[in-house]
């Protein structure tokens, strides 16, 4: 029975409702809206954004902060891109591993210095977040990379399960998508089930109880932004799939969007909670929310009003969970 | 019963402080130990030594066992079944109850996936040993603080213990909860477990200690039988004098009322309280956790409005919707936990104290007067006859009792004329107690009306005119204390 009315009670299935209320109202207005074409390109094209905040959510469970995952991961698109101008004929396992991989060694610096400094990892990571831009603009003088070769081309167009629509063009389950699934499939599996999870509620919780209790702070931080890593690299080459494109300057600045998404999932900012449920749905609902006001032409600074308004309100919504879940346990 | 810890010849120096001075202990298998001393006399130098937070100087031995060893690390501790409970728990809030028991045994297995069903049923199996009866599911943190400690020391049973150290474990516990956590030791005892118990409260002392073990000033006093004490000795052992307990000043009973209230009532919280504090009097509240008496203590200081009822303050009424409106009617509130409320840990003694009232030391274009900030300090200090190594060492560094005086200081310094303390001796030792005790008459000497919470029934009959039982919201009983008040209580409500 308890757990039955948990379902229907938890922060989560605010996170439901408001999704249906949103696209109901949007419907309501737009009628074109509410199509399952439209939603499975939201999904694909939030695949990128989502796959950062899977990643993000790690390192906020385990009571830290990275504002560098959109720079990290530019250097890997950057690398990637070069590799496959400069030497076309390079096997597609390789490139594809690239950026996951300077993702995992910039950030696993990241923790690193966060450790040893003793620092405030907001302030380690912005300044590890504009070195790394810097560099960026002086090594690539700002230049756009394209042309990429034709395997980078089409596999991003792949769809897993397709149909065609009234216009008989096809359309489906994007494969990035599906990525994007994977990748959170697997985060939430590590975060339930295994020790590795719990460890990360637990540091976020109370670190210094962790200490205490035996557990290897470096080791866990390390584990915890090398992820953020994996999935920055990750994210930074499906969103060059998608764009077909690298510019030094598209994913930079658009870190508070996914930092936005994964509090708007419920995770905490200070650690010890947060689902991967609740992260996919904050992503979800922030594409739906652009897309929805892109479809009804409303200027583009006022999806930013929607989307601080929108925060705000689930902000406050989780508040009120958190005090009565404290209170009646 | 056969020797199980031997503690030889122990040394600690700390820079400048010789902690442990040529330390001799011992402890027998499965009996329960008490040791007991004043804040600073070296009983956490010691729990540190074992649990090898500290490394005692060369030259000491720990036999453990018949195995013999000079210093200990936290591992070995841990390997060699100790297990400590500190004061300040080391919980993850966010967790459940089942997995803040079972996290230990995350470490056993080489799998790295979690056995959810082992979780389960280690952290039912410790429960019941403890007598923890709740839903495994519940977090941590929604639980209360005498809650936490049972789940911690729950923790300690899951992996193998062999002796479990409390560091003063009843300080927050309600006589039921301590009855509770007794059992559990006498059960323990029954599986092996010894246990070495720190606590200042000698009734519990007297009830549950096998063998006493007295500390001062880092050197053993000796190791008694409970037989052989009584509070009379223990105080005399733990602080080499004698202290009688004088009654408080008659009041003026012509003296003005400094509080009144009328008809106080905040639904679920308390219920119909009207009552009345003179110049100069000391009241005393009484009552179980839970009772509602720091709710309504908070109500007078602004913090917890009360939905019905009057509040007057010098003959005249007052709406206090604020702790600042409060303090402007000069209402001071010593909090019952002053961990999380009373103090900043990690601020030197000095902000720690001029905090409520650093307004007074400014000055042009509001600049601060550091020096007469310094020179006040220092003579709240000497006031207070607070130990303290500098007014710039973080409050932090300050035992227990200094700290708690630090907390009274700083309200001190706002000249209320009502006080309100809320279990003020907790957790601190009986020659700081006794300090707080005189502090209090002198004060109520000067004309300030004193409202004193406390669990303690002999704390209030000793230092209260008057005496009120709380019970679920209501006052159920008033009394001026005689000698036979004590045992009135106790078999009225069932308060020891």
């Amino acid at each position: 029975m308890s757990k039955v009315k948990s379902i229907f009670t938890s922060s989560n299935a605010f996170l439901v409702y408001l999704l249906v209320v949103m696209i109901l109202i949007v419907t309501i207005i737009n009628p074109n809206f509410l199509s399952a074409e439209n939603f499975l390109t939201i999904l694909r094209s939030s695949a990128y954004s989502g796959i950062f905040a899977i990643g993000f959510l790690f390192v906020l469970i385990c009571g830290g902060l990275d504002v560098s995952f959109a720079a990290v991961a530019t250097v890997g698109q950057y690398i990637a891109g070069k590799v496959m101008i400069n030497a076309p004929g390079t096997p597609w396992i390789f490139v594809v591993l690239i950026p996951p991989l300077v993702g995992v060694l910039l950030a696993g610096f990241n923790a690193f210095m966060i450790y040893k400094l003793n620092a405030p990892p907001l302030i380690i990571t912005i300044a590890i977040q504009n070195i790394v831009f810097g560099v960026l603009q002086f090594v690539t003088q700002g230049r756009w990379l394209s042309n990429f070769p034709k395997w980078f081309n089409e596999f991003p167009l792949k769809l897993v399960v397709s149909t065609e629509n009234s216009n008989g063009v096809l359309y489906g389950l994007s494969v990035l998508t599906v990525i994007w699934f994977a990748v959170a499939a697997i985060a939430d599996f590590i975060l339930k089930k295994t020790v590795y999870g719990r460890r990360l509620y637990a540091m976020g919780g109370n670190i210094e109880a962790a200490r205490r209790g035996g557990i290897d702070i470096l080791k866990y931080q390390m584990f915890a932004y090398g992820f953020l890593g994996f999935c920055s690299g990750l994210a930074g080459l499906v969103h060059t799939m998608v764009t077909q494109t690298v510019a030094p300057n598209t994913l930079i600045g658009n870190e508070f969007y996914t930092i936005a998404a994964v509090v708007l999932g419920g995770a905490n900012i200070f650690g010890g909670s947060g689902s991967v449920f609740g992260t996919v749905m904050g992503v979800i609902i922030m594409a739906v929310l652009t897309n929805a006001l892109t479809i009804m032409r409303v200027p583009a600074y006022w999806h930013q009003v929607f989307t601080g308004g929108i925060l705000i309100a689930s902000m406050a919504v989780t508040a009120a969970h958190a005090r009565r879940a404290y209170k009646k346990g | 019963m056969a020797n199980y810890i031997t503690m030889k010849n122990i040394c600690k120096n700390y820079i400048g402080v010789q902690a442990l001075k040529n330390v001799d202990f011992s402890l027998d298998r499965g009996e329960i130990h008490c040791l007991v001393g004043g804040n600073g006399s070296g009983k956490s130098t010691l729990i540190k030594v074992l649990s090898g937070v500290n490394q005692p100087e060369p030259g000491g031995e720990i036999i453990i066992d018949g195995k013999t060893f000079s210093s200990l690390s936290v591992q070995e501790s841990i390997k060699q079944g100790i297990r400590v409970i500190y004061q300040d728990l080391a919980l993850f809030p966010n967790l459940s109850i089942k997995e803040n028991i079972a996290f230990q045994i995350y470490g056993e297995t080489n799998s790295p996936i979690v056995d959810w069903d082992a979780v389960e049923s280690r952290a039912k199996a410790a429960m019941e040993i403890i007598g923890l009866d709740m839903d495994p599911d519940r977090l941590v943190g929604s639980l209360s603080i005498a809650e936490q400690q049972l789940v911690e020391i729950t923790r300690s049973l899951v992996g193998e213990l062999k002796l479990l150290i409390l560091d003063e474990p009843t300080a927050s516990l309600t006589r039921k909860e301590v009855n509770a956590l007794f059992a559990a030791i006498r059960r323990l005892q029954a599986r092996g477990v010894t246990t070495m118990f720190v606590s200042h409260k000698m009734n519990e002392i007297f009830e549950i200690a096998e063998k006493v073990t007295v500390i001062r000033d880092g050197e053993i006093i000796g190791a008694y039988p409970p037989a052989e004490l009584d509070d009379d000795k223990l105080v005399y052992f733990m602080t080499g004098k004698t202290f009688r307990t004088e009654a408080p000043d008659p009041i003026d009973p012509s003296a003005g009322f400094i509080l009144e209230t009328k008809n106080l009532t905040k639904k679920d919280e308390f219920e119909d309280i009207s009552i009345q504090v003179r110049k100069g009097e000391i009241l005393g509240i009484t009552g179980l956790l839970g009772s509602g008496r720091t709710e309504f203590a908070l109500s007078i200081f602004g913090m917890n409005p009360p939905d019905s009822g009057e509040i007057w303050i010098d003959g005249k009424k007052e709406k206090i919707t604020s702790n600042v409106r409060a303090q402007k009617l000069k209402i001071a509130y010593v909090p019952e936990d002053r961990l999380s409320q009373g103090v900043i840990l990690d601020q030197p003694i000095l902000e720690n104290l001029t905090i409520t009232v650093f307004e007074r030391f400014l000055e042009k274009f509001g600049l601060m007067n550091l020096k007469k900030r310094r020179s006040e300090s220092e003579k709240m200090v000497q006031d207070l006859l607070m130990k303290i190594s500098s007014l710039d060492a973080p409050m932090r560094t300050l035992s227990g009792g200094n700290q708690q005086k630090g907390v009274l200081a700083k309200w001190l310094a706002t000249n209320p004329r009502l006080l309100i303390l809320d279990e003020p001796t907790v957790g601190i030792d009986v020659y700081a107690k006794n300090s707080i005790y005189e502090l209090i008459k002198n004060l109520a000497r000067t004309g300030m009306g004193i409202i004193l919470i406390s669990d303690e029934i002999l704390e209030v009959l000793s230092n209260c005119h008057r005496v009120l039982v709380m019970e679920q919201g209501k006052i159920v009983h008033e009394l001026t204390p005689n000698e036979n008040s004590a045992a009135e209580l106790l078999e009225k409500f069932n308060l020891a």
